[in-house]
């Protein structure tokens, strides 16, 4: 059994409204010298029978909308 | 004329549609179940708003991959006119049928509220009876609404006039202020280059009687029905 691990970013230049939020909100709480942050999604997919290039049509076609955001994945074995 | 409202798991807004065409244009008019891969006879196929597949992984995301999808692709290389309302506006560009993308509204809130859009082209089926600079009073409802394209395509879809709506001031200026959602250059509604296929975040469905604030949403449907009725298609 494998388990890709995907992470889905906003692409740079897109404003993030999440991560704007969540700047102050860290900012709010004294942290200081926070630079950026962005909120993406990361998505667990476990398998078996298929190739990298499967999981990267997933993320092409399905799991990121490539208008907006970017996508990379790492693929290991099940611990 | 024959109407088709799209049915997804999660649609909310197709009973609206279908209510208005029938009772308010007397007009005859099917939903249409999102496992339906052959939509034929119809004139005008409307996706509706709501909450297809719960808006897991992003809006409209899933329901693009609908059956009826297919079908609504055909029908519309065809010619026929397609509206996409809210939820169906971002199922329509999450399918690539119309450019961009739709993201999280600027403040982050769900908003549902009347706002003023101005009319930008009025030479398309969906705005014929209308006219240009025109404001309409409608209601919005949703979270992700802030439409989003590149600086290239925003420039390409005002070169072909394609933006149909702009959120704007009742006296028609576009500005931030009056921005609801954080919409790059205040986008409400655009159409493909064909023009046959329209996505608006507001919801003209929700204000075509009086009794609900507001009859600005027919010109919508009355602009259709001339469209069609005049055999232009």
């Amino acid at each position: 059994m494998l388990l890709a691990k995907i992470y889905v970013t906003l692409k740079k230049g897109v404003l993030d409204p999440q991560g704007v939020t969540v700047k102050k909100a860290i900012e709010s709480l004294g942290y200081k010298g926070i630079e950026d942050v962005r909120v993406g999604k990361y998505m667990e997919i476990k398998f078996d029978g298929l190739n990298k290039d499967a999981i990267e049509q997933m993320c092409e076609r399905l799991l990121a909308n490539p208008v907006i955001e970017d996508y990379r994945f790492e693929i290991g074995e099940v611990t | 004329m024959k109407w088709g409202v799209v049915v997804f798991p999660g649609s909310n807004c197709d009973h609206d549609c279908y209510w208005v065409l029938k009772h308010v244009f007397a007009q005859e008019v099917d939903y249409i179940w999102h496992k339906e891969s052959r939509v034929e006879g119809y004139d005008c196929i409307i996706l509706p708003g709501g909450f297809s597949y719960g808006d897991y992984l992003r809006t409209g995301a899933i329901a693009r991959f609908s059956k009826v999808m297919l079908g609504i692709e055909k029908f519309a290389n065809r010619g026929g006119l397609v509206l996409g309302i809210c939820n169906g506006f971002q199922i329509l560009l999450e399918a690539g049928f119309l450019p961009g993308a739709m993201l999280r509204n600027k403040n982050l809130n769900f908003i549902c509220k009347y706002v003023t859009i101005r009319v930008e082209n009025d030479q398309t089926p969906f705005t014929n009876i209308t006219s240009q600079d025109r404001v309409l009073n409608i209601p919005i409802a949703h979270m992700e609404g802030n439409y989003y394209a590149d600086k290239t395509m925003v420039e390409e879809l005002n070169r072909n006039n394609q933006v149909i709506f702009r959120y704007s001031s009742i006296d028609g200026r576009c500005t931030n202020e009056v921005n609801p959602n954080g919409s790059v250059d205040n986008i409400a509604g655009i159409c493909n280059r064909e023009g046959n296929i329209l996505g608006m975040m507001p919801h003209p469905e929700r204000c075509t009687e009086k009794r609900l604030g507001s009859e600005d949403g027919k010109v919508i449907f009355e602009s259709i029905l001339r469209w069609l009725g005049n055999g232009v298609r």
